[in-house]
Protein backbone atom coordinates (compact mmCIF):
# COMPACT_ATOMS: atom_id res chain seq x y z
CA UNK A 1 0.00 0.00 0.00
CA UNK A 2 1.04 3.34 -1.21
CA UNK A 3 0.99 6.44 0.85
CA UNK A 4 -0.14 9.39 -1.70
CA UNK A 5 2.74 11.93 -1.93
CA UNK A 6 2.23 15.23 -2.45
CA UNK A 7 4.66 16.13 -5.54
CA UNK A 8 4.61 20.02 -5.75
CA UNK A 9 3.76 21.87 -3.04
CA UNK A 10 0.57 24.18 -3.79
CA UNK A 11 1.29 27.34 -4.22
CA UNK A 12 0.64 29.66 -1.68
CA UNK A 13 1.39 33.61 -2.26
CA UNK A 14 4.14 35.16 0.42
CA UNK A 15 2.33 36.61 2.21
CA UNK A 16 -1.95 36.45 2.23
CA UNK A 17 -3.30 40.20 1.77
CA UNK A 18 -5.14 41.92 4.98
CA UNK A 19 -6.66 45.29 5.66
CA UNK A 20 -7.69 47.04 8.47
CA UNK A 21 -11.65 47.19 9.46
CA UNK A 22 -12.86 49.35 12.29
CA UNK A 23 -15.27 48.28 14.83
CA UNK A 24 -17.42 50.42 17.14
CA UNK A 25 -18.96 48.23 19.76
CA UNK A 26 -21.90 48.78 21.50
CA UNK A 27 -20.21 47.82 25.51
CA UNK A 28 -22.50 47.47 28.57
CA UNK A 29 -21.19 46.19 31.90
CA UNK A 30 -23.74 46.01 34.19
CA UNK A 31 -21.38 46.40 36.92
CA UNK A 32 -19.88 49.50 35.65
CA UNK A 33 -21.80 51.49 33.50
CA UNK A 34 -25.15 52.91 33.52
CA UNK A 35 -25.88 53.42 30.42
CA UNK A 36 -24.31 51.09 27.48
CA UNK A 37 -21.34 52.92 25.63
CA UNK A 38 -19.62 52.82 22.01
CA UNK A 39 -16.18 51.67 22.04
CA UNK A 40 -14.16 51.38 18.47
CA UNK A 41 -11.24 49.21 17.74
CA UNK A 42 -9.19 48.86 14.36
CA UNK A 43 -8.83 44.82 13.51
CA UNK A 44 -6.23 43.37 11.15
CA UNK A 45 -8.37 40.97 8.92
CA UNK A 46 -8.44 38.78 5.70
CA UNK A 47 -10.82 38.75 3.54
CA UNK A 48 -12.38 35.10 4.20
CA UNK A 49 -12.98 36.69 8.12
CA UNK A 50 -16.27 37.01 9.27
CA UNK A 51 -17.61 39.30 11.77
CA UNK A 52 -17.45 36.58 14.45
CA UNK A 53 -13.88 36.01 13.72
CA UNK A 54 -13.17 40.24 14.25
CA UNK A 55 -14.77 39.92 16.91
CA UNK A 56 -13.05 36.75 18.27
CA UNK A 57 -9.71 38.64 17.01
CA UNK A 58 -10.69 41.46 19.72
CA UNK A 59 -11.78 39.43 22.39
CA UNK A 60 -8.47 37.45 22.35
CA UNK A 61 -5.64 40.15 21.28
CA UNK A 62 -7.09 43.13 23.09
CA UNK A 63 -10.05 43.45 24.99
CA UNK A 64 -10.68 39.79 27.13
CA UNK A 65 -13.39 41.44 28.53
CA UNK A 66 -15.80 41.70 25.39
CA UNK A 67 -18.91 39.65 25.89
CA UNK A 68 -20.43 37.71 23.19
CA UNK A 69 -22.34 34.70 22.28
CA UNK A 70 -21.30 31.77 20.14
CA UNK A 71 -21.43 28.16 19.61
CA UNK A 72 -21.08 26.49 16.44
CA UNK A 73 -19.69 29.31 14.86
CA UNK A 74 -21.33 27.85 11.38
CA UNK A 75 -24.97 29.43 11.26
CA UNK A 76 -26.33 26.31 12.70
CA UNK A 77 -26.76 26.95 16.36
CA UNK A 78 -28.08 30.28 16.29
CA UNK A 79 -26.43 31.64 19.23
CA UNK A 80 -24.71 34.77 17.79
CA UNK A 81 -27.50 36.69 16.28
CA UNK A 82 -26.47 40.59 16.78
CA UNK A 83 -27.46 43.64 15.30
CA UNK A 84 -24.69 44.56 12.68
CA UNK A 85 -24.87 47.92 10.67
CA UNK A 86 -28.73 48.35 12.08
CA UNK A 87 -29.77 44.26 10.55
CA UNK A 88 -29.56 41.77 12.56
CA UNK A 89 -27.62 39.07 11.14
CA UNK A 90 -25.66 36.02 12.36
CA UNK A 91 -22.02 37.17 13.15
CA UNK A 92 -20.52 34.04 11.58
CA UNK A 93 -22.33 34.28 8.19
CA UNK A 94 -21.78 37.87 7.91
CA UNK A 95 -18.26 38.35 5.75
CA UNK A 96 -16.70 41.64 6.44
CA UNK A 97 -15.69 41.88 2.81
CA UNK A 98 -19.57 42.02 2.01
CA UNK A 99 -19.91 44.99 4.36
CA UNK A 100 -18.47 48.34 3.27
CA UNK A 101 -15.14 48.79 4.92
CA UNK A 102 -14.51 52.84 4.43
CA UNK A 103 -17.09 52.71 6.89
CA UNK A 104 -16.81 51.92 10.75
CA UNK A 105 -18.98 48.82 11.11
CA UNK A 106 -21.65 49.49 14.21
CA UNK A 107 -22.20 45.93 15.85
CA UNK A 108 -24.37 46.11 19.09
CA UNK A 109 -27.13 43.37 20.71
CA UNK A 110 -30.32 42.34 19.52
CA UNK A 111 -33.29 44.90 20.50
CA UNK A 112 -36.51 44.76 22.18
CA UNK A 113 -34.79 41.83 24.65
CA UNK A 114 -33.10 42.66 28.15
CA UNK A 115 -29.23 43.61 27.57
CA UNK A 116 -27.42 41.79 29.98
CA UNK A 117 -23.98 42.45 28.87
CA UNK A 118 -22.18 44.11 25.97
CA UNK A 119 -23.72 41.73 23.00
CA UNK A 120 -25.54 39.01 25.18
CA UNK A 121 -29.11 39.95 25.55
CA UNK A 122 -31.78 37.63 28.12
CA UNK A 123 -33.37 35.15 26.17
CA UNK A 124 -36.09 34.17 28.75
CA UNK A 125 -39.19 36.48 27.04
CA UNK A 126 -38.04 35.16 23.65
CA UNK A 127 -38.70 31.44 24.83
CA UNK A 128 -41.18 32.09 26.75
CA UNK A 129 -43.47 33.01 23.96
CA UNK A 130 -41.86 30.02 21.97
CA UNK A 131 -43.01 27.75 24.59
CA UNK A 132 -46.58 29.19 24.64
CA UNK A 133 -47.61 28.33 21.25
CA UNK A 134 -46.92 24.14 21.95
CA UNK A 135 -44.03 23.95 19.14
CA UNK A 136 -43.99 19.84 19.52
CA UNK A 137 -46.67 17.50 18.10
CA UNK A 138 -49.74 16.77 19.76
CA UNK A 139 -50.60 13.53 18.12
CA UNK A 140 -53.37 11.54 20.27
CA UNK A 141 -53.47 8.10 20.16
CA UNK A 142 -51.46 5.09 18.55
CA UNK A 143 -50.63 5.38 14.71
CA UNK A 144 -53.21 3.79 12.40
CA UNK A 145 -50.69 0.44 12.01
CA UNK A 146 -49.25 0.99 15.55
CA UNK A 147 -46.05 2.01 14.27
CA UNK A 148 -45.16 5.04 12.27
CA UNK A 149 -47.16 8.31 11.12
CA UNK A 150 -46.91 8.24 7.50
CA UNK A 151 -46.69 11.90 5.50
CA UNK A 152 -46.43 12.12 1.81
CA UNK A 153 -43.52 14.36 0.33
CA UNK A 154 -46.04 16.91 -0.74
CA UNK A 155 -47.74 16.88 3.09
CA UNK A 156 -44.09 17.35 3.81
CA UNK A 157 -43.50 20.27 1.50
CA UNK A 158 -45.97 21.98 3.17
CA UNK A 159 -44.56 23.51 6.33
CA UNK A 160 -40.88 22.45 4.83
CA UNK A 161 -40.13 26.55 5.31
CA UNK A 162 -40.45 26.78 9.07
CA UNK A 163 -38.66 23.21 9.75
CA UNK A 164 -35.77 25.65 9.37
CA UNK A 165 -36.14 27.97 12.35
CA UNK A 166 -32.78 27.60 14.50
CA UNK A 167 -34.24 29.99 17.02
CA UNK A 168 -31.49 32.69 16.97
CA UNK A 169 -33.91 35.28 17.28
CA UNK A 170 -33.05 37.59 14.65
CA UNK A 171 -36.19 38.09 13.20
CA UNK A 172 -37.96 38.70 16.43
CA UNK A 173 -35.63 41.12 17.37
CA UNK A 174 -36.09 42.90 14.29
CA UNK A 175 -39.85 43.52 14.81
CA UNK A 176 -41.19 47.07 15.39
CA UNK A 177 -44.32 45.68 17.12
CA UNK A 178 -42.04 43.67 19.44
CA UNK A 179 -39.90 46.32 20.00
CA UNK A 180 -42.60 48.46 21.52
CA UNK A 181 -43.84 46.44 25.01
CA UNK A 182 -42.58 42.92 24.02
CA UNK A 183 -46.23 41.47 24.30
CA UNK A 184 -46.42 40.37 20.98
CA UNK A 185 -45.47 36.42 20.48
CA UNK A 186 -43.01 37.57 18.00
CA UNK A 187 -42.15 35.95 14.09
CA UNK A 188 -40.26 33.35 15.56
CA UNK A 189 -42.61 32.01 17.74
CA UNK A 190 -45.58 32.22 14.76
CA UNK A 191 -42.77 30.62 12.46
CA UNK A 192 -42.78 27.29 14.91
CA UNK A 193 -46.52 27.68 15.24
CA UNK A 194 -46.65 27.49 11.55
CA UNK A 195 -44.16 24.40 11.37
CA UNK A 196 -46.79 22.31 13.35
CA UNK A 197 -50.21 23.61 12.24
CA UNK A 198 -49.46 22.77 8.40
CA UNK A 199 -48.07 19.09 9.95
CA UNK A 200 -50.45 16.72 8.63
CA UNK A 201 -49.25 14.51 12.03
CA UNK A 202 -50.42 16.97 13.74
CA UNK A 203 -53.89 16.93 15.30
CA UNK A 204 -53.88 19.91 17.67
CA UNK A 205 -53.83 23.09 15.08
CA UNK A 206 -56.68 24.43 16.76
CA UNK A 207 -55.33 25.07 19.77
CA UNK A 208 -52.25 26.74 18.42
CA UNK A 209 -54.62 28.80 16.21
CA UNK A 210 -56.58 30.01 19.05
CA UNK A 211 -53.75 30.83 21.02
CA UNK A 212 -52.54 33.14 17.99
CA UNK A 213 -56.13 34.25 17.22
CA UNK A 214 -55.52 36.45 20.75
CA UNK A 215 -55.25 39.67 20.91
CA UNK A 216 -51.28 39.69 20.83
CA UNK A 217 -51.21 37.36 18.35
CA UNK A 218 -50.95 37.25 14.53
CA UNK A 219 -53.00 40.39 14.54
CA UNK A 220 -50.52 42.33 15.63
CA UNK A 221 -48.05 41.88 12.54
CA UNK A 222 -47.75 44.73 11.07
CA UNK A 223 -45.96 43.56 7.48
CA UNK A 224 -43.45 44.68 7.73
CA UNK A 225 -40.89 42.07 6.41
CA UNK A 226 -37.83 43.03 9.36
CA UNK A 227 -38.37 39.21 9.93
CA UNK A 228 -38.41 37.84 7.20
CA UNK A 229 -35.30 40.55 6.08
CA UNK A 230 -33.37 39.45 8.97
CA UNK A 231 -34.13 35.48 9.15
CA UNK A 232 -30.40 33.84 8.57
CA UNK A 233 -31.84 30.91 7.24
CA UNK A 234 -33.82 32.55 4.53
CA UNK A 235 -37.68 31.31 5.77
CA UNK A 236 -40.39 33.60 4.12
CA UNK A 237 -41.11 34.38 7.51
CA UNK A 238 -43.44 37.05 6.92
CA UNK A 239 -45.63 34.97 4.09
CA UNK A 240 -45.61 32.09 6.94
CA UNK A 241 -47.55 34.72 9.92
CA UNK A 242 -49.79 35.24 6.47
CA UNK A 243 -50.28 31.81 6.03
CA UNK A 244 -51.23 31.58 9.55
CA UNK A 245 -53.58 34.24 9.71
CA UNK A 246 -55.55 32.81 6.50
CA UNK A 247 -55.64 29.33 8.39
CA UNK A 248 -57.50 31.53 11.85
CA UNK A 249 -59.39 33.08 9.04
CA UNK A 250 -60.72 29.86 7.45
CA UNK A 251 -61.03 28.37 11.24
CA UNK A 252 -58.57 25.28 9.63
CA UNK A 253 -55.06 24.86 8.19
CA UNK B 1 -49.43 -3.41 28.03
CA UNK B 2 -49.74 0.01 29.59
CA UNK B 3 -49.72 3.28 27.20
CA UNK B 4 -47.64 5.74 29.07
CA UNK B 5 -49.04 8.94 29.22
CA UNK B 6 -47.66 11.74 26.99
CA UNK B 7 -45.02 12.94 28.98
CA UNK B 8 -45.53 17.03 27.39
CA UNK B 9 -49.75 16.59 26.87
CA UNK B 10 -50.87 20.24 26.46
CA UNK B 11 -51.72 22.18 29.63
CA UNK B 12 -55.65 22.44 29.97
CA UNK B 13 -55.90 25.60 28.56
CA UNK B 14 -59.37 27.44 29.84
CA UNK B 15 -62.01 28.09 27.43
CA UNK B 16 -62.05 31.46 26.20
CA UNK B 17 -64.85 33.46 26.45
CA UNK B 18 -66.11 33.52 22.95
CA UNK B 19 -66.22 36.65 23.06
CA UNK B 20 -66.30 39.15 19.63
CA UNK B 21 -62.67 38.52 18.27
CA UNK B 22 -61.90 42.39 17.85
CA UNK B 23 -58.17 42.41 16.54
CA UNK B 24 -59.60 39.42 13.91
CA UNK B 25 -62.35 41.52 12.56
CA UNK B 26 -60.37 45.16 12.50
CA UNK B 27 -57.63 43.36 10.61
CA UNK B 28 -60.46 42.23 8.24
CA UNK B 29 -61.73 45.58 8.19
CA UNK B 30 -58.82 46.87 7.64
CA UNK B 31 -58.52 44.46 4.24
CA UNK B 32 -61.97 45.17 2.96
CA UNK B 33 -62.23 48.73 3.28
CA UNK B 34 -58.97 49.44 1.36
CA UNK B 35 -59.91 47.72 -1.56
CA UNK B 36 -63.67 49.44 -1.67
CA UNK B 37 -61.90 52.53 -0.69
CA UNK B 38 -59.82 52.45 -3.35
CA UNK B 39 -62.37 52.53 -6.05
CA UNK B 40 -64.45 54.87 -4.03
CA UNK B 41 -61.46 57.47 -3.70
CA UNK B 42 -60.30 57.13 -7.12
CA UNK B 43 -63.95 57.66 -8.26
CA UNK B 44 -64.44 60.73 -6.40
CA UNK B 45 -61.09 61.66 -6.70
CA UNK B 46 -61.85 61.26 -11.11
CA UNK B 47 -65.19 62.95 -10.67
CA UNK B 48 -64.31 65.96 -9.21
CA UNK B 49 -60.97 66.81 -10.30
CA UNK B 50 -60.56 65.17 -14.01
CA UNK B 51 -64.22 64.65 -15.58
CA UNK B 52 -65.80 67.12 -17.64
CA UNK B 53 -64.16 70.82 -16.68
CA UNK B 54 -62.02 69.41 -14.50
CA UNK B 55 -60.85 71.36 -11.58
CA UNK B 56 -62.45 74.64 -12.32
CA UNK B 57 -65.67 73.56 -11.99
CA UNK B 58 -65.60 72.95 -8.55
CA UNK B 59 -67.85 75.54 -6.76
CA UNK B 60 -70.74 75.91 -4.64
CA UNK B 61 -73.15 74.66 -7.05
CA UNK B 62 -71.24 71.85 -7.92
CA UNK B 63 -71.22 70.21 -4.42
CA UNK B 64 -75.03 71.33 -4.49
CA UNK B 65 -75.26 69.75 -7.14
CA UNK B 66 -73.63 66.46 -5.96
CA UNK B 67 -75.69 66.65 -2.79
CA UNK B 68 -78.51 66.40 -4.17
CA UNK B 69 -78.14 63.21 -6.09
CA UNK B 70 -78.80 60.16 -4.21
CA UNK B 71 -76.28 58.37 -6.15
CA UNK B 72 -73.45 60.52 -4.65
CA UNK B 73 -75.10 60.85 -1.55
CA UNK B 74 -75.05 57.01 -0.79
CA UNK B 75 -71.12 57.32 -2.50
CA UNK B 76 -70.12 60.14 0.07
CA UNK B 77 -72.03 58.24 2.86
CA UNK B 78 -69.90 55.53 2.40
CA UNK B 79 -66.84 57.29 1.35
CA UNK B 80 -67.44 59.24 5.07
CA UNK B 81 -67.80 55.90 6.90
CA UNK B 82 -65.24 53.70 5.31
CA UNK B 83 -62.05 55.79 5.57
CA UNK B 84 -63.17 57.55 8.30
CA UNK B 85 -63.24 54.13 10.69
CA UNK B 86 -60.61 53.01 8.43
CA UNK B 87 -57.85 56.03 9.62
CA UNK B 88 -58.95 55.64 12.98
CA UNK B 89 -58.53 52.15 12.98
CA UNK B 90 -55.58 52.83 12.09
CA UNK B 91 -54.44 55.33 14.05
CA UNK B 92 -56.03 52.97 17.35
CA UNK B 93 -53.05 50.23 16.28
CA UNK B 94 -50.58 53.05 16.14
CA UNK B 95 -51.40 54.36 19.84
CA UNK B 96 -51.67 50.57 20.99
CA UNK B 97 -48.00 49.82 19.58
CA UNK B 98 -46.36 52.83 20.79
CA UNK B 99 -48.12 54.04 23.88
CA UNK B 100 -46.38 52.05 26.78
CA UNK B 101 -47.96 54.34 29.57
CA UNK B 102 -51.52 52.76 30.38
CA UNK B 103 -53.09 56.12 31.25
CA UNK B 104 -51.77 57.86 27.90
CA UNK B 105 -53.02 55.13 26.01
CA UNK B 106 -56.43 55.08 27.70
CA UNK B 107 -56.75 59.14 27.08
CA UNK B 108 -55.56 59.16 22.94
CA UNK B 109 -57.81 55.95 22.62
CA UNK B 110 -60.61 57.94 24.23
CA UNK B 111 -59.87 61.06 22.20
CA UNK B 112 -59.43 59.26 19.37
CA UNK B 113 -62.72 57.37 19.52
CA UNK B 114 -64.41 60.84 20.41
CA UNK B 115 -63.53 62.66 17.34
CA UNK B 116 -64.36 59.70 15.10
CA UNK B 117 -67.90 59.20 16.56
CA UNK B 118 -68.10 63.39 16.37
CA UNK B 119 -66.96 63.46 12.66
CA UNK B 120 -69.27 60.90 11.83
CA UNK B 121 -72.14 62.91 13.23
CA UNK B 122 -71.58 65.91 11.39
CA UNK B 123 -70.46 64.71 8.05
CA UNK B 124 -73.69 62.30 8.13
CA UNK B 125 -75.65 65.45 9.01
CA UNK B 126 -74.41 67.90 6.53
CA UNK B 127 -75.41 64.90 3.42
CA UNK B 128 -78.36 63.51 4.52
CA UNK B 129 -79.40 67.44 5.62
CA UNK B 130 -77.84 69.86 3.40
CA UNK B 131 -79.84 72.60 1.77
CA UNK B 132 -78.24 74.99 -0.77
CA UNK B 133 -81.34 77.26 -0.20
CA UNK B 134 -82.60 76.94 3.12
CA UNK B 135 -86.06 79.26 3.25
CA UNK B 136 -86.47 82.22 5.32
CA UNK B 137 -82.47 83.15 4.59
CA UNK B 138 -81.81 86.72 3.37
CA UNK B 139 -81.47 86.78 -0.08
CA UNK B 140 -78.15 88.67 -0.44
CA UNK B 141 -76.32 85.51 1.40
CA UNK B 142 -78.30 82.94 -1.40
CA UNK B 143 -76.34 81.28 -4.13
CA UNK B 144 -77.57 82.68 -7.69
CA UNK B 145 -79.29 79.53 -8.59
CA UNK B 146 -81.82 79.53 -5.68
CA UNK B 147 -85.46 80.37 -6.97
CA UNK B 148 -86.08 84.19 -6.02
CA UNK B 149 -88.89 84.15 -3.43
Amino acid sequence: MSNAVMESKPSVPDEIPTFTATLIIRRFDPDVDSEPRWQDFDVELHGTDRVLDALHKIKWEQDGSLTFRRSCAHGVCGSDAMRINGRNRLACKTLIKDLDISQPIYVEAIKGLPLEKDLVVDMEPFFDSFKSVNPFLMAGGLPKDGKERKQSPVERARFDDTTKCILCAACTSSCPVFWTDGQYFGPAAIVNAHRFIFDSRDENAQVRLDILNDKEGVWRCRTTFNCTDACPRGIQVTQAIAEVKQAILRGKP
Amino acid sequence: MSVIEAPRSPGVRTARKRRVNWEKWGWIYMRVSGVILVVLIFGHLFVNLVAGEGVNAIDFAFVAGKLADPFWIVWDTLLLWLALIHGSNGIRTIINDYANNAIVRRILLGAVLVSTIVLLTLGTLVIYTFDPCPAGAPADLLPSFCPVP
